[in-house]
């Protein structure tokens, strides 16, 4: 208590630049890169969305028909449409990136990264198909 | 003794998560969002939507879509408000209010999925 104070010669010194907030503006791709990571928002939306839809079809007929009124109003189709857009951006570069993250080797060979993503695309269409066929066919 | 991080299976929830979303979503969006509500296809009837979402499985994969995609929305968040903002000082807290939210919302989506009749 009471020693003055006084410098060392090994300081230790903040080395990393300060960023602006605004950093990820500065390119396309970081751009591209915070447009992927704010789909998450969109990704809550929507699960909100589908959790009201099935608590109306669960409310009964009219409750039902209400919620597709409401659907139908403009800040909730807007809100739907930025979703999509949003969350199929996600989805296109989730399935384009898979062939990174799993990698699959068959009779001690590789497969070519093209055989992963093209098996995520089929997933999803066939993800797709099945829903519209239960909801629709 | 090891120290157990939870962020490895944060990181597979994560990513079970993002398949979840772009597989199921999307097509959900487009009917219920746009299709439907705006008279490009006939909504299916209410006994036969009613009787679709009330059986078991339909329950069980909706429970399962929507908390993983909760999860995967709330941990991607978590890092972007962490790199994009830059806001890592409020580390905990922000964590916190990310799978917090994404836990409310699995229980709130638990509860409406147990409850219909």
């Amino acid at each position: 208590m009471g020693a003055p104070f006084h410098y060392t010669d090994y300081h230790p010194q903040w080395l990393r630049p300060k960023m602006s907030t605004y950093w990820w503006l500065t390119r396309r791709s970081y751009v591209a890169f915070i447009a992927r990571e704010v789909s998450s928002v969109f990704i809550a939306w929507a699960v909100a969305f589908l959790v009201l839809l099935v608590r109306a079809i669960g409310q009964g007929e009219d409750a039902y028909g209400q919620f597709l009124v409401w659907a139908a109003t403009a800040p909730v189709l807007a809100m739907n449409v930025v979703s999509l857009l949003f969350i199929v951006f996600h989805a296109v570069t989730w399935f384009n990136l898979a062939p990174a993250a799993l990698v699959v080797h068959v009779g001690g060979r590789k497969l070519p990264g093209v055989l992963i993503a093209a098996s995520n695309y089929a997933a999803f269409v066939f993800a797709s198909a099945l829903i519209a066929w239960l909801l629709l066919g | 003794m090891l120290k157990r991080h939870p962020e490895p299976l944060l990181w597979l929830l994560f990513s079970a998560g993002g398949v979840a979303g772009a597989l199921l979503i999307p097509v959900v969006l487009v009917l219920f969002g746009l299709a439907f509500p705006l008279g490009w296809l006939v909504p299916p009837d209410y006994p036969r939507l009613h009787a679709l979402v009330t059986h078991p499985l339909t329950r069980l994969a909706l429970f399962v879509a929507c908390g993983l995609s909760l999860v995967h929305a709330g941990h991607r968040l978590r890092y972007t408000l962490y790199d994009g903002l830059q806001i890592q000082h409020l580390n905990e807290v922000i964590a916190l209010c990310c799978y917090g939210g994404a836990l409310i919302g699995t229980l709130a989506a638990a509860y409406v999925l147990l409850t219909i009749a």
